[in-house]
């Protein structure tokens, strides 16, 4: 806190919001709440991303604690696995005649 | 269940009737309160808080006075209960009917009545009545919710800035009077305890201190030392001026406009 | 991501140069063309980001001063069904707004900031929530018509270029079909009732049927930022088309519930197999948009209370989550 004076305009840190929706699938990225403390964040996150019953786990983030890829940096991060095709099943030519594989 | 000791008696179904009805009243009225945070909240985040513990107490409320509509075999409806009774007719604690003031008190009436309905539901959970054991079981983990809630909220204004933790302690002080209450028995009550229908409230005081002054401990915050107890609304319907107010809004509709269908 | 700002903006480490500047554009405008979503680190021209932020703080402040005229009514609902579908509506409506302000600080702008904007009128909200919600029935005509016409609009957004407010239009646009069918079906238990319940209904909709139609906005004709928003697909149809699509489907649903929509000269177009419709009171709107509607002042008025009201709360919070993190580290 660098504006110890100035707390009461001073807003609820923001949290990244990610939900397990069923059992078997992995948390989403779903948005964001504000709040002061992380069990805060976690119920305000129940409270504002699951009225439908959306989801069975959550996680919450703080959203400075994430590390993101720049865009910039898109062609050097990504684009050296598209010319690796030989990763992919696909890649192999199994005869028929093996069965699945 | 025909007989009928005296004429002032009541029978066991007219009581089974009223000891629903009088459940139902305790989150319906709470429930009303918390309704009126509509827009009102410290952030938009609290304000979903609040509508949903609104929205999981009128929905006990309405289990419950189904209940008592169906008990009672004369074809009443949830509505009938809410909306065609007069005030003294309702049988809420009076701590549910006590204004919103400001977020502390609100926080604060929350958590005294959470605490009350985690242990009285747990209990009603177990009730010889099939169908108040399954409405008990469901709003338990209601409640739950809520008296968690509550109590991160009141440890934060206990523990936050000296302000709040003035505010709140002044909120605490002025709800006390209303908390003896929850642990008394009404006539429908003692009526029904024998068949183990209804819950022995008096049995649920030690817990609920525990919880309470776990809690305010956390918080740093005092517990009254007054033990004066308010009563009359459980009792006998004689409630806070606060109550007619509640009462002529909620039913202003079915009063204005009586027998339309909605 | 969206919380840090310093990797939202990547570009302004380097000024780039005019020519730069032209390129970044063109590559940008490709994008939109071949609807590839733009998010929220990417470069993205500084208009487009400012558009953005005014449109969607503006759609997140109506939907949490839209709480307002429904929230009116929620204590004094006819019945616990009722009261209770209410009280769901009202919260959905907050949670849409704060879907929206979650997508709009993706952008760098954070939501203090936009309350702040709301509460000293520099922010608009749609006008439509400048008017009163005085009787019952307009709970069921606001569902009906007011969300008829925000989904209307919203479907088209969710078509929107910018990716977190269309992935946030798809979610609310899911939530909010719920909205219109209540306020509907409340409409019709008004129509199959007594004589006073259908008036009570046909005198609402006289009251909210004009606005409604305003909520798209000045006519194509007038409405100056409509074509860049259309380049950029932040917007996907123009007022007029939204309002024609809004008008036809909802003449029949008004035939329906045996109601006389307020315009004398609305009529089925054969030519155009469309409905034509009167004139709409341009002067109200604008009068209504400039601080003059019956409740302009009421609505914000409560927000500042509230918000207030809350500070006291948001700093013991806050001081209590510091002396916790204190503790820790210690």
């Amino acid at each position: 806190m660098t504006e110890e004076k100035n707390t009461t305009n001073k807003e609820w840190p923001l949290w990244e919001v990610f939900i397990r929706s069923k059992a078997g699938l992995d948390h989403k990225h779903c948005g964001s709440v504000h709040a002061s403390d992380a069990e805060m964040a976690l119920e305000s996150a129940r409270d504002v991303y699951t009225r439908r019953s959306e989801g069975i786990s959550i996680w919450v983030v703080p959203s400075n604690a994430i590390t993101a890829s720049k865009p910039e940096d898109k062609e050097s991060l990504f684009e050296p696995a598209d010319n690796k095709i030989y990763r992919h099943p696909t890649f192999y030519d199994i005869p028929k005649e093996v069965g699945k594989m | 269940m025909t007989e009928t000791a005296k004429n002032t008696d009541l029978t066991k179904k007219q009581a089974l009737v009223q000891y629903a009805a009088q459940i139902g009243d305790n989150g319906l009225i709470i429930g009303h309160r918390m309704s009126e945070w509509c827009f009102k909240a410290p952030s938009i985040e609290m304000e979903m808080a609040l509508m949903n513990s609104a929205l999981d107490l009128i929905g006990q409320a309405r289990e419950l006075y189904t209940y008592a509509g169906v008990a009672g075999g004369e074809g009443k409806t949830e509505d009938d209960f809410a909306y065609l009774r007069d005030e003294e007719d309702f049988r809420n604690l009076l701590l549910a009917e006590m204004p919103n003031g400001d977020w502390g008190d609100t926080i604060v009436r929350l958590f005294f009545m959470s605490a009350y309905n985690k242990l009285f539901y747990t209990a009603l959970a177990k009730s010889t009545d099939k169908e108040l054991a399954a409405i008990g079981e469901k709003s338990l983990k209601e409640v739950t919710y809520h008296l968690r809630f509550s109590s991160e909220w009141l440890i934060r204004l206990g523990d936050g800035t000296e302000e709040s933790h003035n505010r709140v302690q002044k909120s605490i002080d002025n709800l006390w009077a209303f908390t003896g209450e929850l642990f008394t028995m009404n006539e429908v009550e003692n009526i029904l305890l024998d068949d183990g229908i209804s819950v022995d409230v008096t049995s649920l005081r030690p817990a609920w201190d525990k919880i309470v002054s776990d809690v305010l401990t956390q918080a740093t915050l005092v517990k009254p030392q007054n033990d004066w107890a308010q009563l009359g609304g459980k009792s006998e319907g004689r409630h806070t001026e606060y109550m007619g107010y509640i009462i002529a809004e909620m039913q202003y509709m079915q009063r204005r406009y009586p027998g339309c269908e909605w | 991501m969206y919380g840090d700002t310093s990797i939202q903006k990547p570009i302004e480490i380097v000024e780039p140069t005019s020519k730069e500047m032209a390129k970044l554009e063109e590559l940008f405008q490709q994008k939109i063309e071949d609807d590839i979503k733009i998010e929220p680190q990417e470069w993205m021209p500084e208009a487009y980001r400012k558009t953005l932020v005014r449109q969607m703080s503006q759609h997140a402040h109506s939907e949490v001063i839209g709480m307002q005229p429904e929230g009116n009514w929620i204590t004094r609902a006819p019945s616990l069904r009722r009261k209770v579908i209410l009280l769901a509506k009202v919260q959905d409506e907050g949670g849409h707004g704060l879907y929206i302000y979650s997508a709009a600080e993706t952008l760098g702008t954070s939501r203090a900031e936009m309350i702040e904007q709301l509460q000293t009128g520099k922010a608009k909200y749609s006008s439509i929530f400048n008017y009163p919600a005085l009787t019952w029935a307009d709970m069921g005509t606001i569902g009906w018509l007011v969300d008829g016409a925000a989904i209307t609009n919203q479907v088209a957004l969710s078509r929107c270029s910018y990716g977190p407010y269309s992935r946030a239009m798809i979610r609310i646009c899911k939530e909010e079909s719920f909205h219109q069918r209540q306020g509907y079906e409340l409409l019709l238990s008004l129509s199959r009732g007594t004589q006073e319940q259908k008036e009570m209904l046909q005198e609402s909709v006289n009251r909210f049927w004009w606005p409604s139609l305003m909520m798209f906005g000045p006519n194509d004709s007038d409405s100056p930022h409509s074509a860049q928003s259309m380049k950029w697909k932040i917007k996907r149809k123009s007022n007029d088309q939204l309002r024609q699509e809004f008008v036809d489907a909802t003449v029949p649903q008004a035939d329906f519930l045996g109601i006389t929509l307020p315009d004398p000269d609305l009529k089925w177009n054969e030519e155009r197999g469309h409905y034509d419709y009167g004139d709409i009171d341009w002067e109200e709107f604008n009068n209504v948009v400039k601080g003059n509607g019956p409740c302009n002042k009421q609505r914000v008025a409560n927000h500042v209370k509230a918000h207030e009201e809350g500070a006291w709360v948001r700093e013991a919070a806050a001081a209590y989550a510091e002396k916790q993190q204190k503790k820790q580290v210690a």
